[in-house]
């Protein structure tokens, strides 16, 4: 049987684990970047699925530590981080209000449907810069400061700032 | 998610394989760390290496978990010696100039997106599941690596020259990607992975087209040298792994 105290204590799980700020882009919750796959309790272990994004990223594991620091310090008496690989973490699991944070952080978001070639590589128009909305910009680097940034600057307002790149 | 394959040892063999192309790659690559000729090549060199560990992580920890001898990942990268290691030679060749990396990571990336396309449909759920997630990250690094081959090809007269240097002295290692001994057949045999015969005619039409846009010559060369999937290498990976495994070697279960 499952029990109204059960789904309870998942939903303060989710609350909790949820708005833990990403560490290197701390304007985004785990929620937002949309990495939080499931939470399920195992016997007396809270288990949370948490989706890699990128293969090397550095952030995984100090995603995960905090995750495990966060319920523990809430009182859950055991928690367990599982990788789930399938489907794939991509840029379109950024929810749209992570979409809005981005850009007001000074962020180009991802252009939706990672899936198109055109998207991943951003063979089509500019990129909106996010301090002036202009759309004349133009690409410094396909690469930036974290895996998942690619350098670019607006021709507009001359200030450089970082997309978000499709994946 | 289970593991389906009865066969351990072949499908441990075949993980390690992958697991150590990506790992010599990411060395290799992260070498150039500090050494790139601006700040945005420095980046994306950085990039891709991290990648590459990211990549050679998955793939030895599903090995270890498959031999089930109680090796951790980090076990399998550090404590074992070069012929034990299963990369293809191609990814062990020296970074030399940026023409012979360029060319070393095209080459090789240009057959890994074939073979990541295979992987992604394998009969081994976990392996699919990698796959699909790496194929993402190699489109960046390949259209990268071509790019550069094109700049470089059909840029100056030194730059020309020196690209087709390098691709010359790489082609006689590109043979042994399209090789198959009994750990491939078995993968073949049981759709863990590609045959890899299978493989060369599309990455030979995708080499071919690039080679051209870069007013590059296909180098005519038959020879071609292999042995690296067996654990027989060149002289040039004992020193990766010399610089590679020598802090964990000298301090074991040191941790910072």
């Amino acid at each position: 049987m499952v029990s109204a105290g059960l789904q309870q204590q998942d939903h303060a799980a989710w609350q909790l684990v949820g708005s833990i700020p990403d560490p290197e882009i701390p304007v985004l919750t785990l929620t937002d970047l949309g990495i939080i796959r499931w939470i399920r309790s195992d016997g007396d272990t809270t288990v949370v699925g948490v989706a890699p994004t990128y293969s090397g990223c550095p952030a995984t594991e100090v995603i995960e530590a905090s995750v495990l620091e966060t319920l523990e310090s809430a009182g859950y008496a055991a928690a367990r981080v599982e990788r789930v690989l399938s489907p794939p973490w991509t840029t379109d699991w950024i929810s749209d209000e992570g979409r809005k944070k981005l850009a007001v952080y000074g962020i180009a978001p991802p252009d939706k449907a990672a899936e198109s070639k055109r998207a991943l590589f951003h063979s089509g128009q500019g990129i909106a810069c996010p301090r002036c909305a202009s759309i004349d910009t133009s690409r410094v680097s396909e690469f930036g400061s974290t895996p998942c940034k690619a350098s670019w600057k607006c021709n507009s307002c001359l200030e450089p700032f970082e997309y978000f790149k499709c994946l | 998610m289970s593991i389906v394959s009865d066969n351990k040892d072949a499908l441990f063999a075949y993980l390690l394989r992958l697991g150590d192309n990506a790992l010599i790659a990411g060395q290799q690559l992260g070498k150039l760390v500090a050494h790139g000729p601006e700040l945005e090549e420095e980046m994306a060199v950085a990039n891709f290496a991290l990648d590459y560990i990211g990549q050679a992580r998955m793939f030895f920890s599903l090995a270890a978990e498959v031999e089930g001898a109680g090796r951790s990942e980090d076990d399998l990268a550090f404590l074992r010696d070069g012929m034990d290691f299963h990369n293809l030679l191609l990814l062990e060749q020296p970074n030399g100039d940026f023409a012979q990396t360029t060319a070393r990571q095209f080459l090789f990336e240009s057959f890994y997106q074939y073979q990541l396309a295979e992987l992604a449909k394998s009969k081994e759920p976990r392996i699919a599941e990698i796959a699909v997630r790496i194929a993402r990250e190699i489109r960046y690094h390949l259209r990268h690596h071509r790019q550069w081959l094109v700049r470089l090809g059909d840029g100056t007269e030194e730059s020309h020259q020196r690209m087709q240097r390098s691709v010359d002295d790489l082609w006689r290692f590109t043979g042994e990607m399209f090789s198959r001994d009994e750990i491939d057949t078995w993968a073949a045999e049981s759709g863990v992975g590609p045959d890899p015969s299978s493989l060369h005619d599309a990455w030979a039409a995708y080499v071919e087209a690039a080679l051209d846009e870069a007013t590059l010559r296909k180098p005519e060369q038959e020879w071609m040298a292999s042995g690296g999937k067996q654990g027989t290498h060149t002289e040039h990976l004992g020193y990766i792994l010399a610089e590679m495994q020598h802090i964990p070697r000298t301090y074991p279960g040191a941790e910072w």
